[in-house]
């Protein structure tokens, strides 16, 4: 890649910043080149971002229809899956799809509450309804 | 409390740890680029890991493993390197302050969704950032995180949740900083051997690593259901993987690229410099991957997972070639 083959077009993901890419200069030497970045990236890290949003509002339908505590919704609203929440918390997948439960839900202690809220970065206040 | 390094100099990078390794380094007396760190401890690699799952899709990783860069340096630098980790997160912080006040730059393993400077879009859990804090202003840290292009900073408490997040490779609250470097220079055998390194991990037996692994991929990808919505998801997870995450664009392959040429100079070997344009080539070839890729994915053509596999499988004939003659090369 020649200097000015570095995406430059700019991409909305990366909120203004920069990031470092290598191309090579017109004496042929490859040097750090400050990016804006460009569709390619752009485009993969929206699609990313949207698979997250699908799964979200598709959380929020289920929590809306009675079936799914808001734990699910500010799962993925704060960008983790089954697997990565069970990791953070250290609470085994079975017991957080039974936090997933409603009346389950309503049970749970201040301090499971809390320990839920810490690793997604909200309150316990919010974690209980949804936004 | 203020307190801050002065001599200290931030520097952009592509990739957090080689940059954190060669800012770290160069601060003190062994002046190493971001190419250099990130060569000379054979930092790249392919790997294709099914079973570990990084946001619902398997681990794709165009280099080695975090900690490989920075561990990397202690041998071709005959370094003591200091790490330390912290199971009481006050005392995590505290050693952090006391390492400023006596003038260290500190490396820190963070996880990017707790840094407030990062940009909203790109705060996913990832446990295994690096950067150095070099001061402390009042309640803020100042930071050097090599992939922002300018020094940030980040509130005690923000970084302590960094420090401390849980999950896959939770930082711990680790810590590091050079104890000493007894070699300042980086020689020629050093080079050659992380050269010898590399070419034995890209050329290696495993399946799932190196050449093999690529082809591996290739193989995955021409199997893709194009009626599978997952499908196009999964072709945009390799390439982020490949332009996103700290690469320096391509997969780390302009990166290497760039070390190849540094390393030409250092040993001597011109032969070098012939192979580091042939990898800037294959890096080219990676983009077109991506660009073809992101172009079905907008469907301004059709999916087409045939075609994406052989091109992969193009990168793994080009990879074989260039790594067989990296060998010869440096014989």
């Amino acid at each position: 890649m020649d200097i000015n083959e570095v995406p430059q077009e700019g991409n909305r993901t990366m909120g203004g910043h920069k990031r470092a890419m290598y191309a090579r200069d017109k004496d042929g030497r490859i040097v750090i080149v400050a990016s804006a970045g460009g569709e390619v990236d752009e485009t993969v890290t929206l699609q990313a971002l949207e698979f997250i949003r699908e799964h979200t509002e598709a959380a929020r339908s289920r929590v809306e229809a009675g079936i799914s505590s808001p734990l699910e919704y500010w799962m993925y609203a704060q960008r983790l899956d089954l697997p990565q929440l069970s990791q953070v918390t250290g609470f085994w997948q079975w017991r957080i799809r039974r936090h997933f439960k409603p009346q389950r839900f309503a049970k749970l202690s201040t301090d499971i509450l809390q320990r839920y809220a810490d690793v997604m970065g909200i309150t316990v206040e919010q974690i209980k309804t949804l936004p | 409390m203020n307190m801050r390094v002065e001599s200290f100099q931030h520097r952009h990078a592509a990739h957090c740890e080689s940059g954190v390794a060669s800012s770290m380094l160069s601060h003190h007396g062994a002046h190493i680029s971001e190419a250099m760190a990130f060569g000379l401890s054979g930092a790249m690699a392919f790997a294709y890991l099914p079973f570990v799952k990084f946001a619902g899709f398997p681990l794709i990783a165009f280099r080695m493993p975090p900690k490989a860069i920075l561990k990397g340096m202690v041998k071709p630098f005959k370094m003591r390197f200091h790490f330390e980790t912290f199971r009481d997160q006050a005392k995590g912080m505290q050693r952090l302050d006391e390492l400023l006040a006596q003038g260290h730059i500190v490396g820190i393993q963070t996880s990017a969704f707790w840094l407030p400077y990062f940009p909203a879009d790109m705060r996913f859990h990832f446990n295994a950032h690096n950067l150095i804090v070099y001061g402390k202003e009042g309640n803020d840290y100042l930071i050097s995180d090599p992939v922002a292009e300018d020094p940030q900073r980040c509130d005690a408490e923000n970084l302590r949740k960094a420090r401390f997040a849980t999950g896959l490779m939770a930082p711990k609250g680790l810590l590091y900083y050079p104890e000493e470097i007894g070699q300042k220079q980086v020689t020629p055998e050093a080079v050659l051997r992380a050269i010898k390194k590399t070419v034995r991990v890209m050329l290696g037996p495993v399946p799932i690593v190196g050449v093999r692994g690529i082809r591996m991929l290739a193989n995955k990808v021409g199997k893709l259901d194009t009626a599978d919505k997952l499908s196009l998801n999964y072709v945009g997870h390799i390439v982020r993987m490949q332009e996103e995450i700290g690469t320096g664009g391509a997969g780390f392959r302009f990166l290497y690229a760039a070390f190849l040429q540094e390393a030409a100079e250092i040993t001597g070997r011109e032969e070098l410099k012939v192979l580091a344009e042939k990898l800037n080539v294959i890096g080219d070839g990676w983009r077109e991957f991506a660009l073809k890729a992101v172009r079905m994915i907008k469907g301004r053509e059709a999916f087409d997972p045939k075609l994406l596999a052989q091109m992969l499988h193009k990168q793994a004939d080009d990879e074989k070639v260039f790594f067989q003659a990296l060998k010869k090369a440096i014989a």
